[in-house]
């Protein structure tokens, strides 16, 4: 994985320096962009519900007991917009969309259709790779609104209505407004950003290196989607430390 | 565009190319020149290395030794796509698949912005007409026979208004009669704009129809290359094994 990097930012600076041409691009910008972003809403939204629930549920009990009931909308609060919807949306953007890019690269790729367009003069990293990296650079940290506000729902309703915590709605929100400021939404909605362009570099460059047949096509998509989860979790980490540093 | 350097043939010339697929030798030191305008065909067994040739001329190979000269550039010199309009058509047709036949047909007019949109679904249609598929831009590629996707690849070479054509087998799933008009077609694009045609065949009758010259290929060195009548008379045994061979051999 590691001797694939040089490859990936030489990929991430071509895209970069071809950024003016995305205006040209934008009909494909948005066919992608409407790819990613109507076709994952829906899922989004049903986890995160579920994200934020199971993490109301896990501390919430603790917190009660410990009689700081009145902190627990504020903690789940920041847990999920600092760092539980950006990561795992982000994981679950790379198994969704990520596989589908380096799906249909590679296909591309095996079937000559990448020569074909670089016969006809056409740039496939202007083609194919900035559309795709553009809009998902947009959709991802859009994805995750949807997911910090439906996860932070599904904590106020687990809270108010399981027995053991018994915090109601109103304190539970009331607090979350008081504790998560707009810099917690940006601190998740940056590392987001960052993680959107792992998944589409990582996944235009899997396509794009992908040989042999349908075996190579599989190759490349696990490739792309483990090598996306790795870098993602990873950089959370050095990320979330550098962005603890400035915030201070 | 109005350059009249720009409305004719390109000259091409490979000079002692040279490419290994590990240890295998697929090119061993290949130079031939084709002129402007003329149609040059390259005929050889299967597995020659003939394909790979003609992406090693187009630039998508790195050859191991050797150069590819358009007009006197390297294929791989700066801007060179930009100053020849170059197209091959491939063995597989290569189109997207992802796009409807007359998108493929009218891809390069579209992304290099050259023509409105109306003169380009014009453009599309007199295009597809020329290669017997009229009325077929809505179709995807999936629903084409090989022979179709082949006629499609043609019709987008066409397109461009190419000054170099390379065209991978484009008879060989053809029935004869389509491939007697896509023969004709690659005369009179010739005729029409000056064209220079690499043609890989194993198609006799194409090869001896339309060729200004001819190359034989085998194990990656060429065996025989001059006009027709020349290649014909070569004392090769393996050219004339291949110009000669049918079904009824005759008793020696
Ligand atoms: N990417 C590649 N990697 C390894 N070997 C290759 C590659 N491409 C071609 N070859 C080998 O090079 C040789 C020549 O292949 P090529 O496709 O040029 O044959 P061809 O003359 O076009 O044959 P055909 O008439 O069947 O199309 C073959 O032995 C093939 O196995
Ligand atoms: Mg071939």
């Amino acid at each position: 994985m590691f001797r694939d990097i040089g490859g990936l930012v030489l990929l991430f600076w071509r895209t970069l320096q071809a950024l003016p041409l995305t205006f040209r691009h934008r009909h494909k910008v948005f066919e992608q962009f409407y790819e990613i972003g109507m076709g994952s809403l829906l899922m989004v939204c049903i986890l995160s519900v579920f994200i934020g629930g199971v993490l109301a549920l896990e501390i919430g009990p603790v917190m009660v007991e410990r009689g700081l009931a009145n902190f627990l909308g504020g903690i789940v609060g920041l847990g999920l917009c600092r760092e539980l919807a950006p990561t795992l949306m982000a994981v679950l953007i790379a198994g969704r969309i990520g596989a589908a890019m380096a799906a249909e690269i590679g296909s591309m790729t095996v079937y000559q259709e990448i020569d074909a367009l670089r016969t006809m003069n056409i740039n496939p990293i202007h083609y194919l790779v900035l559309p795709r990296l553009t809009a998902i650079a947009i959709g991802l940290p859009m994805l995750v609104i949807f997911a910090d506000l439906v996860g932070w729902m599904g904590g106020a309703v687990v809270c108010s209505t399981n027995q053991q915590i018994a915090v109601s709605m109103q304190s539970f929100l009331a607090n979350l407004r008081d504790t998560v400021e707009i810099k917690d939404l940006v601190h998740g909605l940056v590392k987001t950003f960052v993680f959107a362009l792992v998944i589409g570099t990582v996944s235009c460059h899997q396509g794009l290196a992908t040989i042999g047949g349908p075996r190579g096509i599989g190759r490349s998509v696990t490739k792309a989607v483990v090598n996306s989860i790795v870098l993602i979790l990873i950089l959370d980490y050095f990320l979330t430390h550098l962005l603890v540093q400035i915030e201070k | 565009m109005s350059d009249p350097a720009n409305q004719q043939g390109v000259r091409v010339e490979v000079r002692d190319l040279r490419k290994n697929f590990g240890d295998h030798e697929v090119l061993r030191g290949v130079s031939f020149t084709v002129e402007r305008g003329e149609i040059f065909v390259l005929m050889g067994p299967s597995g020659s290395g003939k394909s790979v040739l003609l992406k090693h001329i187009i630039g998508l190979e790195e050859a191991d030794g050797g150069e590819m000269l358009i007009e006197g550039h390297s294929i791989h010199a700066e801007g060179l796509r930009d100053r020849y309009r170059l197209a091959m058509v491939f063995q597989s047709g290569a189109l997207l698949n992802s796009l409807t036949v007359g998108e493929n047909v009218g891809l390069y007019l579209r992304e290099h912005r050259l023509k409105p949109e109306a003169e380009i679904r014009r453009v599309i249609a007199e295009k597809l007409e020329i290669v017997g598929l009229t009325g077929a831009e809505e179709k995807i590629p999936a629903e084409l026979s090989g022979g179709m996707k082949k006629r499609v690849a043609i019709a987008r070479a066409l397109v461009i208004e190419p000054q170099l054509v390379l065209y991978d087998e484009p008879t060989s799933e053809l029935d004869p009669l389509i491939a007697i008009t896509i023969g004709q077609e690659i005369l009179a694009l010739r005729d029409r704009t000056h064209a220079t045609s690499l043609v890989v065949t194993h198609d006799r009758d194409l090869a001896f129809g339309i060729a200004d010259r001819i190359a034989m290929i085998a194990d990656g060195e060429i065996l025989a290359l001059g006009r027709p009548e020349e290649v014909r008379r070569s004392p090769h045994p393996l050219v004339q094994r291949f110009l000669t061979a049918d079904f009824h051999p005759k008793p020696q």
